[in-house]
Order: structure tokens, then C-alpha cells, then sequence
């Protein structure tokens, strides 16, 4: 074993690059609940995400091209969901896990021909003096441009649903939707296009995955991000700038125990893969005892006869 | 313009036959599906569906429906009691893995005896097993309020994990030549669960009929069934009538994690043999689909459970004879609980033509 083999500057570095597709699935999956929308099928928009943002990436040459092919992706699958639960008033949860049980079937399908491939790699931020800075660059300037989008993401949401109008809107379906019907808003158009917004984020954190963090295509390589994710917004409260905080410390988390794994440490790989499982489940139980940050209205159907 | 209009109950006639429905409505899009990929979409419905009951090798097939069918419907009767009550267990799979850890772990610390004791051994402990670990995020929800959800499905990834570590390790086959997994069990004459393996018959399927007989005894003949089907259909009710909901979580996400080890036990002590890396195939998760596609109804699940078999073995055939890939079939089973659920509307709304602006 050999601790000193593990550099604080990549390990910070590549946290932040571990912690980016949670970022993503979890910031949109906020967005989704706060209107009072429980999607639980985040692990299969991802896996959609991952696979569609790798394969057009593969076929155009373009990493950009292949991202929004993710996000549009994501958001087609997450319409599914919204027209079962939205227009069809299905049960949310079932909905949900029929979405990830779907997706993870889809994206086997989709990614036959992929394995083994690489893909285009994306360019990654070089500002001349700042790049190569000691200890400073690589973390902060040496990125790919999608972490940043990710970091942009989070504030956006945050400057939304504080700030504006449209965020005031989606917060009052979420905590209340009758009272918002009755105030003249359409709470099924809001809530459509908030699992839109969840879908296309998912989408996108999958495509990061596959495309930067990997960079390959294996079947089922989510391995289970996307209820990480979930998890996470019920760890934040409902806030963004703790999904944030929590995205990197399960990020910290996970590329910590594969150091560790590398390092050679005395405790068996397995044990160590499962420690992000077993951290999230620690972490839920201690979030549990405060629900007040949970939208009220989430996980009921809305029905304008009721 | 359509509107919909509540019924004031569900429609029996209808809930009843939507799953029949969904299956043809899946059967169409899983046509266009297999078209798409350049395969003869007749050819392959009739591959999957009817070739394997009675085709020429139907002989062979037939024996691996009870195969195929008895972990998926007792999982999915286990999973319903808990659905029907607003629990949500979706970790069978987990469940399933360490019933089938422990179950194999149990017999194999006692091989190469050949006592009569060794396979009941082997049952207590894989029900044990699964029993435990859906016990975890059932302690939790009551305890702290824990989402089970998330928890449950988080222990099926802690599950595999530990799988992979027991196959590689603990229960590694010491004359195994280094390669990983388990003894045979299945060899071991002792410690199998077939009766007839030429027929299909292991104890599995036993178990699963005697779980479809309990459950349906249990729900329409005993008051904790009633309980159960209370708190699902109106909470608040059930809570005035005096329902303890901390004991309906524990037996209902104990019971389904029970019979989910009971799954494990069986298949790792016969048709899969040994425990190893890749020993489980998904059932935990497709049980999901039997238990809505059966209405949650212990009846409707034993031949949703068939149907699901029928596929997973139609599937395979098309995968050698016509170069279907596997995955289709997932997809497959997915669409049909997509369809179950938006033809689930015309069970509980009307749907109406209207003129804009009656209303």
C-alpha cells in the first residue's frame, strides 16, 4: 500500500470531474420535484443519455453535437413519463421505474455496435497563464466545458426558482397545485416541462459519463448514478447549492475508494465499491428526520375534476 | 377536444382485461421494434410467443417456463403485498442475491455430508437472508422515515458486490482450479432443489404455489390482507380503524424480502448451480412488471409470471435462431408496462368527446 501515491491536486481535479454527471441528473431532478414531480426514472434517462450523446458523437465526430443529442434524448424519454403520469394520471412511481427499466433495456439495444469504440474527445479549457498555474490550474481551469456548463446549470436553477416569476410559478404547482389552478396557472404545462428540463439534464449528465469520465460505452455503465442522484436532492433539501455541495462529496467519495482501490489498501476492491451505496444509504437516514424542505404536493397526480 | 371524467370506481371488467390489452398493444410496437432492427416481425412474435409451447422443440422449452416463471411470480407476490400498501420494495434483486449467498453459504460449509437436513438448511437460511436485507430499509423507514425506495435499491448494488467478493473469495470452489465461483451445488445430491429435473420441477415452483394460495388466502380471507388493502386504498381510514403502519412496513418488506431469498435459494441450489459473478439475471427487477401486469392480484401474477417466462425463453430462441439481441426483449418487457400504465386511464376516467367551451 502506498498512500503517498495519491495526489491531492488530481484527486480534487478529478472529483470534480467524478461528481459532474450527479451534478447534472440531480440539479434537473430538483427542478422536477419542485414542482411537485417524483421522476424515479433518472437512472434511465441517463443511460439513454449516455449511449445517444456517445453513439451521434461516434457517427459526427462532434462531442457538442453528441451532447445535445443526449439532452434531446433524455427529455424524449423523460415525455413518456410526463404524458403517463401527466395526461394519463398513472401512478408516479410505477412510472418511474418503468422508465428506468425501459431505458436501461433501450440504451442495450442502441449501444450494440459501440463497444470498444472511442469517442471524439472534447477540448478541454486552456487559458494560457492561468492553465498552467501550480495546484490552482488543474482544478479550476482545466476542465472541460461541460463541468463549468454544470456549475453554470446549478446557479441558473438557483437564480430561478429564487428570482423569477417562472420559478415562483413552478414552486406554488409543487407546493400547491390546486391553489395554483385556481389561480389561473396551468399546473400539467408547468409540470411537463419541468420533466422535460429533468429528462434533457439527465440526458446530459449520461452523456458525461460516456463521453468524458469513462471515455467508452459499456451496457448498464450508470451503474446506479441515477438513484445517487435521486437520493442527493432528498440529502439537499430541495436546494441547489446543496445539491452542489453534495454532488461533490459523493464525488469526493467515489473517486476517493478508487484510489484507495489503486493504492492497493488492505481492504477488498468489492468492499470498497461499495462504500458510495452504503454512504448515500447513511446519508439518507440522517436527512430523513428534516422533510420540511419537500415540496408538498409531491408525488400526487393533479387532475383538474378533483 | 377529449376530456376525461373520473369513474366513480374503477372498472372491474376493464382492470381485469387492460393487461390483455397491453400485451397485444406491446406485441404491435415490439413488431415495429424487431422490423426496425431488419428482423421478420411475424416470425419473431411467433418465435417468442407460440415456438416455445408449441413449436417442434416445445418438449424442451416447455420444462423451462416453471424454470423461468416460479422466481419471477414468488418475487412478485411478495413485491404486490407491499405495492398494494403503498410500500415500496424495488430491491428484490438485492434480496434475491443474499438469499442465495446465504442459502449456498449454509449448505456449503456442511459439504460433502449427505444428510436429509441439509437442503431444509439451506431454505431456512437463504429466506433468512433475503428476510434481513429487506429488513434493513424496512428498520430504517420506521425507525428514521428513510425512503425505502432509495434504500432498498441501493442494497441491491451493495448486494452485487458482495456477491462478486463471495464468488471470488469466501465461497470460492476450493477444487475450483482457480476459477471463480462456487461448487456445483446443483450436483450435490443432498443440497439440489429439483424433484424433476426433466419436467422442470424444483422446489421453487412448489414454493411459488404455495405463495400464490397464502397470498390469495391472506387477502381476501384474513384481516392483515385487509389491512394492507385499506392502507393502500385510503390511508387516513386505515389509520382511524387502528392500523399499525410500523407492523405493515416490517411484514410487508419482510415477507417480500423473505420470499425473494426463497427465489435466490432455489435457482442457485438447481437451474444456476453455483453462486457466481453473474448469477443473477434481472428477475428481481422484471418481478416488478409481473406483480403490476398481475393487478398485484395473486392469480394475475402466476400468469404474468408465465407470459414473463415466455419471453425470456421466446427471447433467447430468437436470439440463436434469428440473431435477436437480447437486449430487444428487455425492451420488450419494459413497453408492456409503459402500455399497462397508460391503458390503466380507461380503468379509473371515462374518456369523452366534449365541445370546446361546454365546460
Amino acid at each position: 500500500m502506498d498512500l503517498s501515491a495519491i495526489n491531492p491536486v488530481l484527486l480534487v481535479a478529478s472529483l470534480m470531474v467524478a461528481a459532474t454527471p450527479l451534478l447534472l441528473a440531480a440539479i434537473g431532478e430538483l427542478v422536477v420535484e419542485r414542482s411537485g414531480v417524483l421522476n424515479l426514472g433518472v437512472e434511465g434517462m441517463m443511460i439513454t443519455g449516455a449511449i445517444a450523446g456517445f453513439a451521434v458523437s461516434v457517427e459526427t465526430g462532434s462531442p457538442y453535437v453528441g451532447v445535445l443529442a443526449a439532452a434531446v434524448a433524455g427529455a424524449a424519454l423523460s415525455f413518456l413519463f410526463a404524458f403517463l403520469t401527466q395526461f394519463a394520471l398513472a401512478n408516479q412511481v410505477a412510472s418511474g421505474l418503468a422508465l428506468t427499466l425501459f431505458g436501461l433495456g433501450l440504451s442495450a439495444l442502441m449501444g450494440q455496435g459501440y463497444v470498444g469504440i472511442r469517442p471524439p474527445a472534447m477540448t478541454r479549457l486552456d487559458i494560457p497563464v492561468l492553465s498552467d498555474l501550480p495546484v490552482v490550474g488543474p482544478i479550476l481551469f482545466g476542465h472541460d466545458p461541460i463541468l463549468y456548463f454544470g456549475l453554470l446549470l446549478t446557479a441558473a436553477v438557483w437564480a430561478f426558482l429564487k428570482f423569477t416569476r417562472g420559478g415562483l410559478i413552478l414552486r406554488a404547482v409543487g407546493e400547491n397545485h390546486d391553489a395554483a389552478h385556481a389561480l389561473g396557472y396551468s399546473v400539467i404545462r408547468v409540470r411537463v416541462l419541468a420533466i422535460l428540463f429533468g429528462g434533457a439534464c439527465a440526458g446530459v449528465g449520461g452523456a458525461y459519463i460516456s463521453l468524458i469520465r469513462v471515455p467508452q460505452w459499456t451496457e448498464g455503465m450508470t451503474a446506479g448514478i441515477g438513484w445517487i442522484a435521486l437520493a442527493l436532492v432528498v440529502f439537499a433539501s430541495w436546494k441547489p447549492w446543496r445539491v452542489l455541495l453534495g454532488a461533490y462529496l459523493f464525488g469526493g467519495i467515489n473517486v476517493l475508494q478508487l484510489n484507495l482501490q489503486a493504492a492497493g489498501v488492505a481492504i477488498p476492491v468489492e468492499y470498497l465499491a461499495m462504500s458510495p451505496y452504503l454512504i448515500t444509504i447513511l446519508v439518507l437516514v440522517i436527512m430523513s428526520a428534516d422533510k420540511s424542505g419537500a415540496p408538498a404536493s409531491l408525488g400526487r397526480s393533479f387532475h383538474a375534476s378533483q | 377536444m377529449i376530456v376525461l371524467e373520473k369513474r366513480p370506481e374503477p372498472s372491474r371488467l376493464l382492470s381485469m382485461s387492460t393487461p390483455v390489452f397491453a400485451v397485444i398493444v406491446t406485441m404491435i410496437a415490439g413488431g415495429l421494434l424487431f422490423a426496425a432492427l431488419g428482423k421478420n416481425p411475424f416470425e419473431a412474435i411467433r418465435t417468442i410467443f407460440w415456438d416455445p409451447l408449441f413449436g417442434e422443440y416445445a418438449f424442451y422449452y416447455r420444462p423451462q417456463l416453471l424454470v423461468k416463471g416460479a422466481p419471477l411470480v414468488l418475487i412478485a407476490i411478495g413485491l404486490s403485498l407491499g405495492f398494494r400498501a403503498g410500500i415500496w420494495n424495488i430491491g428484490a434483486e438485492g434480496q434475491y442475491i443474499m438469499g442465495a449467498i446465504c442459502g449456498a453459504a449454509a449448505g456449503l460449509a456442511l459439504y460433502p455430508s449427505e444428510s436429509v437436513l441439509i437442503f431444509p438448511l439451506m431454505v431456512l437460511a437463504g429466506a433468512l437472508g433475503g428476510w434481513i436485507w429487506a429488513m434493513i430499509p424496512a428498520l430504517l423507514k420506521v425507525k428514521f422515515g428513510t425512503n425505502e425506495i432509495l434504500v432498498s435499491l441501493m442494497l441491491v448494488y451493495v448486494a452485487e458486490q458482495l456477491l462478486a467478493s463471495m464468488s471470488l473469495g469466501l465461497l470460492k470452489n476450493p477444487q475450483g482450479f482457480g476459477f471463480p465461483g462456487s461448487r456445483n451445488i446443483a450436483e450435490w445430491e443432498a443440497a439440489n432443489s429439483w424433484i424433476a429435473q426433466d419436467y422442470g420441477m424444483h422446489w421453487g415452483v412448489v414454493a411459488a404455489m404455495i405463495a400464490v394460495i397464502m397470498a390469495y388466502v391472506l387477502l381476501n380471507k384474513h384481516i392483515l390482507g385487509f389491512n394492507i388493502r385499506l392502507t393502500g386504498e385510503a390511508r387516513r381510514a386505515a389509520r382511524f380503524a387502528g392500523v399499525n403502519p410500523t407492523r405493515l412496513i416490517l411484514f410487508c418488506l419482510g415477507t417480500s424480502g423473505m420470499l425473494a431469498g426463497l427465489a435466490g435459494l432455489f435457482e442457485v441450489a438447481g437451474p444456476s448451480g453455483q453462486v457466481s459473478i453473474d448469477f443473477n439475471v434481472g428477475y428481481g427487477f422484471t418481478a416488478i412488471i409481473v406483480a403490476f401486469l398481475g393487478r398485484l392480484h395473486p392469480v394475475g401474477i402466476l400468469l404474468a409470471g408465465l407470459l414473463m417466462a415466455l419471453t425470456y425463453i421466446g427471447g433467447d430462441i430468437a436470439e440463436s435462431q434469428m440473431g435477436l439481441p437480447a437486449s430487444a426483449i428487455q425492451v420488450f418487457q419494459g413497453m408492456l408496462l409503459f402500455f399497462l400504465l397508460a391503458l390503466d386511464l380507461l380503468t379509473n376516467y371515462r374518456v369523452k368527446l366534449a365541445m370546446k367551451g361546454t365546460a
